[in-house]
């Protein structure tokens, strides 16, 4: 019966090599995403609108913000779901899982490794954020590498011991307040006489001209989204990795 | 065969990475098809979306350009527009410390485009995000039901439902097993709820239920005996209701030895 499956999948694999005749060869810079005024736009803008040096940061935190304030929301969501589904849920079927616990000490070599491996990591995770303006990072990436800094915790003595250093509900507070951050600059740009999260209207409290104004939002509006991130990626291990019950190893 | 304008040339050498991400997108839609596992099919939607990721980020790609951020000569803050910027104060005083200038078109080839890496950026980590959901929707099914396999599902979901339908459409369609069970039903129902459940999450029924493939045809016939014997005695013990509720995997057992 399963070869029936490949009936649709032979047809749409036709159909896309049909199309890929059609699309532009590899770095073609002639190509209609590459010509389309918009890139141009961010291309060559980007430094007089805001001075930050890397296109992607500008383009994400700024030009695109709402988009990036709803994908934060969207990763939020998710992990206030996770939550929701898996909350208590292993309790109800305590017995037979307990036959499963493994009594074991931490490995003495992994967790030396790791208790000198997780601050460089977490600076790594600062730096990765707050550099996101001239090199390649961001919000969404040091976010994550901070999320696995904790995660690498939990992998090396187990959860408690994670969840001792970021419990949950902390887990939460801390998503929640990277959208708060967020929410609140546009608010705030929306309060100062601009449009929502339009920080050039931010100038009015920063001491600085209106292009830097954006410059030093999108910082703020990136540490948002890390706090966010971190939090979601920690909270999404610690629920998933217990079955909802928050304790013990693996 | 490779000559200019053949199919296969044009796929193969001028167009593969648009072949190769054809190609994992198949595999993911074909395991997305075709599995019955939900974990596996979970792992093909994210082949498939990492197929949608690379076509998108090759869409970026420019022959001898950078990546997008700006280089010393183009940078805001850099050696080369504070030098302009010094130039510029000294001859007009009125002229901004900095003053980096709009990049010319040709110019504007010097660089990747930036606004697909911007959407993937974001797709990725929604994408692990709403896969952390689809992990823990699969975990929760796996509690309720002992398995993750779709075919093994769809059976308890559909036995489950011929004995506990509470929609009054059901209950229209078959009234006459309305009578026997209204006084009774809740503490029953919940009971045996219970207790089927954690049979059912038992690896020695579920290992039942895999040997032995015929169970759907006669789950009809079993749903409709079910309730009756939970309902004949329901102030015994816990231990004697169990055995009635075990009826829908006893037969099975005997089935599979």
């Amino acid at each position: 019966m399963k070869w029936i499956s490949l009936i649709p999948v032979v047809a749409v694999g036709a159909l896309l090599l049909f199309a890929a005749t059609d699309f532009p060869e590899w770095g073609d810079p002639k190509s209609p995403a590459s010509q389309s005024p918009v890139s141009s736009h961010f291309i060559n803008n980007t430094g007089v609108d805001t001075e930050v040096p890397n296109m992607v940061t500008a383009v994400l935190a700024d030009y695109r913000g709402f988009d990036t304030m709803f994908e934060t929301v969207v990763v939020f969501i998710a992990g206030i779901a996770v939550l929701a589904i898996l909350k208590g849920s292993g309790r109800r079927r305590r017995g037979p899982r307990t036959t499963y616990k493994v009594e074991a000490e931490p490995d003495l070599i992994v967790t030396n490794t790791v208790r000198l491996v997780v601050p460089v990591i977490q600076l790594f995770a600062f730096y990765v954020l707050a550099h996101g303006h001239v090199s390649p990072g961001g919000g969404f990436q040091g976010g994550v590498v901070m999320g696995a800094s904790f995660i690498l915790i939990a992998l090396a003595w187990d959860l408690d011991h994670a969840l001792v250093r970021m419990s949950l509900p902390r887990c939460i507070a801390i998503a929640a307040a990277g959208i708060i951050i967020y929410a609140g600059i546009g608010f705030l740009s929306m309060f100062l006489g601009g449009e929502f999260l339009d920080y050039a209207e931010l100038e009015r409290v920063l001491p600085v001209s209106r292009e830097m104004a954006r410059y030093h939002a999108m910082l703020g509006v990136e540490i948002g989204v890390g706090f966010t991130v971190t939090s979601i990626m920690f909270a999404l291990y610690a629920n998933l990795s217990s079955e909802g019950r928050l304790k013990g190893g693996l | 065969m490779f000559e200019d304008g053949a199919i296969i040339n044009e796929l193969l050498i001028e167009r593969l990475n648009y072949f190769i991400y054809v190609v994992l997108l198949l595999i993911g839609l074909h395991a997305m098809i075709s599995k019955r596992n939900l974990i596996k099919k979970l792992i093909g939607m994210s082949i498939f979306q990492t197929s949608i990721i690379l076509f998108y980020v090759s869409i970026a790609v420019k022959d001898e350009a950078t990546i997008p951020i700006y280089k010393a000569e183009h940078d805001p803050h850099g050696a080369a527009s504070k030098a302009a910027a010094l130039e510029l104060n000294s001859t007009d005083e009125a002229k901004p410390l900095y003053a980096p200038a709009e990049l010319q078109p040709e110019e504007t080839q010097q660089y990747a485009n930036p606004l697909p890496h911007v959407l993937m950026l974001t797709a990725i980590v929604v994408g692990v995000a709403t896969f952390g959901l689809a992990l823990a929707l699969c975990l929760r099914i796996q509690q309720g039901y002992g398995t993750v396999e779709e075919d093994e599902l769809l059976v308890k979901i559909e036995r489950s439902d011929a004995r506990y339908s509470q929609s009054p459409l059901a209950k229209a369609i078959n009234p006459r097993r309305r009578p026997a069970r209204t006084s009774r039903k809740p503490r029953t129902a919940s009971k045996a709820t219970r207790v089927s459940q954690k049979s059912a999450s038992s690896p020695k029924s579920t290992g039942a239920t895999q040997t032995k493939k015929s169970a759907p045809k006669t789950k009809a016939t079993q749903a409709r005996k079910k309730p009756a014997p939970a309902t004949r005695k329901p102030a015994v013990k816990k231990s004697s209701v169990r055995k009635p509720a075990n009826k829908t995997t006893s037969p099975k057992k005997k089935g599979a030895e």
